[in-house]
């Protein structure tokens, strides 16, 4: 297997002639290419990079990026439903909205990542994973690893291995999956598993799994081997020299633009705005002095920000203005534990400074926050 | 010179528009097929039903799950539609043509099925009034995405963008040499063309600008579709401003801020400024960061503003205290819990050091190393935020001398700090000498806080930092 770096295979009448990316390597059919960065934004701008401005009529290509510890939820999904946010924020993992269909997943670096992007007309997620099975099964004959209809594969006719996503464009499209090679189960598990209650949407839900690593079936396998593996058998198919060409995500020359498309998928309007409309429905339950409060709450929430907020205190628990001034601030605001504690803390400054006051106000905030 | 290109297959419907149209009979010539129709000066379009096109793997049925257009909106070729999801795929469905969305068929998580009508477009009726000559009965158009026109035998190929832009600018198609794929005429092509002719040179477009770009993101409110955004305007034209003012909401943080700070501004405000000599400081500072460093702690010149600030507050505890909403009753606060305001991605924070009457410099760097990390990561909790009592505000780090700092409610009074200058000085024998110059502006509630109460405690803050030896004197 020959790793190049890009600048080995540059054509430069090309470049000159088309900003619409033909430059990379002069051999047709296919072109293997692995990202340099772990950054999960980076990666996921690059397949936006080539789905918009590759010209994939002559030229299939194979992206293969492994990400540090991250979630990566569908386009349409909602990240409160889909896993513990409060637990990714205090491991600091990150989370990301990727823009094809499908489940949410846990990367970390024991886990593959493969794009196999082609024109519109030459979609085929079939193809794709037998493809990759084939590999595996060349690389360990042994392996029972089989795709479903719901193109999964499995290990062992039990266990997820992989998952997959698509996303359809006018001219060309992309399928990827993941591969688990030697993942943190454990970290997946939790992450996984949302806390958040009486939360009621139309978002894609995933479909829970069982999940196994192939490291476990077999400890000699590495991530690189299996990358290798995969290069190889689309070499083989697409009749071109088995390499594969390192870029690197961060190079705005080669991938003009790439840096926009990166800030874009971190930013909250995207990864969390992008939510399909959903309500909370739940009931706080407030330990206060000797005796517990129910506090039934009800919120719609729109483009992740709060557009109806119901909260039902005790009547004069907290002063009426008091009580209508965090209703109105939080109707519109984000859905987002941050910018409540920024809001409610700030709101506090106009309260009278009675402890009683300030002990009701920071448990109900404490407990609105929890929600988020 | 602008033809309706219209498709041959029998997949597209006319419908016969609803808005009163006036025609010069003798061009009028309507039927199903590829007839053109041409009108003059009042606009009116063809309705055009844009069905749901295959998707592959056959499948029949999809979920819409987000529309990029609303009813009324206007459309080019290639514009995104709407996204739609089948079986963990998610399609972006783009326009077909240029024109007017009239009606949306389904709303968001309702079914759409493959061959069914999407949207209703109404497609551009041409503009102005076009010659005789050109309207031409035009071949049936195959599966092209580009249209075509033959001018003198001469096939031209060109995307109706690049050829309403030709149109704009009084261009004729077959004058410019295409570079794209089969000669294709592009836009790069016509801006070449425009600038040998004005002299002009135009900006360069962006590489990334040969396929028209897909409209990924949700409109936001009053933003304007802007198709022209990266053409540039040729010299010979007056140069036209399209920018749009773009109004959003105040919500969440912004909207508690202004309640905040109207509030604050009811507190009738006094202002003391002075300059302070940190020379010593600075010394004593670069002595101490690596001691700090070896504990794993950053040590920056904060930890010594803030106590200094404690040390003076034992002196003139009024400063640390609070009004009543009435004003009749003032609250000496026991805890100096001091507020450093921090600037973060969604505005103006202030989490507060608590009871640095009992810490140490030391003590208080690793709390605000603790603070300045949450702050980043937007996760300070609400006990961090409340319960200050005195604040701090650092500007200088970004800029400034002078400021007129804002009292932030439940306070009486506040301290901003500018930067750290290096400036000529007399020193005590006449001699100048290199300085290293803050200026300290400080805001105080002039209900309770007079003039001399804050220039005092001023002076004795600025004595324990000039001379921070003095400072251990003091030290509880």
């Amino acid at each position: 297997m020959v790793l190049q770096t890009l600048k080995n295979c540059l054509w430069p009448s090309c470049v000159l002639r088309a900003p619409k990316a033909c430059f990379w390597s002069a051999a047709s059919g296919g072109l293997v290419i692995q990202s340099i960065s772990n950054d999960v934004y980076q990666n996921l701008a690059v397949e936006d990079w080539i789905h918009d401005h590759m010209d994939l009529e002559k030229q299939q290509v194979l992206f293969l990026w492994r990400n540090s510890p991250a979630v990566v939820i569908g386009r349409h999904q909602n990240p409160w439903q889909e896993c513990n946010l409060r637990l990714l924020r205090q491991k600091n993992i990150k989370l990301a909205r990727r823009r094809s269909g499908g489940g949410t997943v846990y990367h970390d670096l024991g886990n593959i990542n493969l794009t196999f992007f082609t024109t519109r007309k030459k979609y085929e997620r079939m193809e794709n994973l037998k493809l990759v099975v084939k590999a595996l099964k060349a690389l360990r004959p042994q392996l029972d690893v089989q795709v479903t209809d719901r193109y999964d594969i499995l290990l062992d006719r039990q266990y997820k291995i992989s998952g997959t996503a698509a996303k359809l464009g006018r001219t060309s499209a992309y399928h990827h999956c993941t591969l688990l090679c030697n993942a943190d189960k454990f970290v997946l598990s939790s992450v996984l598993k949302s806390p958040y209650k009486g939360l009621k949407s139309n978002a894609t839900p995933s479909v829970p799994a069982s999940v196994k690593n192939l490291f476990e079936e077999d400890p000699s396998l590495t991530s690189e081997m299996l990358l290798d593996a995969i290069a190889k058998e689309y070499a083989v198919k697409h009749q071109i020299d088995h390499r594969i060409t390192l870029i690197n995500p961060a190079d705005e020359t080669l991938l003009p633009g790439i840096s926009n498309k990166t800030k874009e998928l971190q930013t909250w309007e995207w990864v969390y705005g992008k939510t399909p409309k959903f309500s909370v429905s739940t009931c706080l339950n407030m330990a206060y002095k000797d005796s517990v409060l129910d506090v039934k709450v009800n919120m719609d929430v729109k483009h992740g920000r709060i557009e109806v907020c119901n909260i039902d205190l005790p009547e004069q628990w907290l002063p009426p203005g008091l009580y209508s001034e965090l209703v109105k601030s939080l109707t519109g605001s984000k859905f987002c534990p941050n910018e409540t504690t920024s809001l409610v803390t700030t709101l506090l400054r106009l309260c009278p400074q009675d402890d009683e006051l300030l002990s009701r106000w920071s448990l109900l905030c404490e407990n609105m926050i929890r929600l988020m | 010179v602008c033809i309706h290109r219209v498709r041959s297959c029998s997949s597209i419907r006319f419908i016969k528009s609803k808005y009163v149209c006036v025609f010069d009979k003798s061009a009028l010539k309507f039927s199903h097929q590829q007839r053109l129709f041409r009108t003059s000066a009042v606009s009116c379009g063809q309705i055009v039903q844009f069905k749901l096109s295959d998707i592959g793997e056959g499948i029949t049925e999809v979920t819409v799950k987000e529309w990029y257009i609303k009813e009324g909106d206007s459309v080019s070729q290639f514009d995104s539609i709407c996204e739609v999801q089948s079986d963990k795929a998610s399609v972006t469905i783009t326009s077909r043509y240029d024109g007017v969305i009239r009606k949306l068929h389904y709303s968001i998580d309702d079914i759409a099925f493959v061959g069914k009508p999407l949207v209703d477009i109404e497609i551009d009726a041409s503009k102005g009034v076009a010659p005789e000559e050109d309207v031409v009965e035009t071949p049936p158009m195959s599966h092209e995405e580009h249209t075509h026109q033959e001018i003198k035998g001469h096939k031209t190929l060109a995307t109706p963008a690049v050829r309403r832009l030709a149109m704009e600018n009084n261009i004729k198609l077959s004058e410019v040499v295409g570079t794209g794929k089969d000669n294709r005429i592009l836009k790069e092509d016509i801006l070449n063309y425009l600038a040998k002719q004005t002299g002009a040179i135009l900006p360069p477009s962006p590489k990334a600008e040969i396929v028209p770009p897909l409209r990924k993101t949700e409109p936001v409110p009053a933003a304007p579709k802007d198709k022209a955004r990266k053409i540039p305007v040729p010299v010979s034209r007056p140069i036209a401003f399209s920018g749009k003012d773009k109004t959003e909401p105040v919500t969440g943080f912004q909207k508690a801020m202004v309640k905040t700070m109207s509030a604050a501004l009811k507190i009738p405000h006094f202002g003391y400024s002075d300059e302070i000599d940190l020379t010593q400081l600075v010394q004593l500072r670069e002595e101490l960061k690596p001691l700090a460093e070896i504990r794993g702690v950053k040590l920056s010149f904060m930890p010594f503003f803030i106590k200094a600030a404690s040390l003076g507050l034992l002196q003139y505890p009024i400063l640390n205290a609070s009004l009543d909403e009435n004003c009749q009753n003032v609250t000496y606060k026991a805890s100096h819990n001091i507020g450093v305001a921090m600037d973060t991605e969604q505005g103006l924070i202030v989490p507060n050091v608590k009871n640095v009457q009992v810490c140490s410099v030391f003590d208080i760097a690793v709390e605000l190393n603790r603070l300045q990390s949450l702050g980043s990561a937007g996760q300070l909790g609400t006990s961090d935020l409340t319960g200050g009592t005195f604040t701090l505000s650092n500007i200088g780090t970004i800029g400034g001398t002078y400021a007129k700092p804002v009292i932030l409610p439940p306070e009486v009074a506040i301290g901003a700090l500018g930067k750290i200058q290096v400036l000529p000085r007399f020193n005590g024998r006449g001699e100048v000498f290199k300085a290293q110059i803050m200026n300290v502006s400080w805001s105080a509630d002039h209900r309770i806080i007079d003039g001399a109460t804050m220039a005092r405690f001023s002076n004795l803050w600025k004595s324990y930092l000039e001379n921070p030896a003095s400072m251990l004197l003091d030290l509880k």
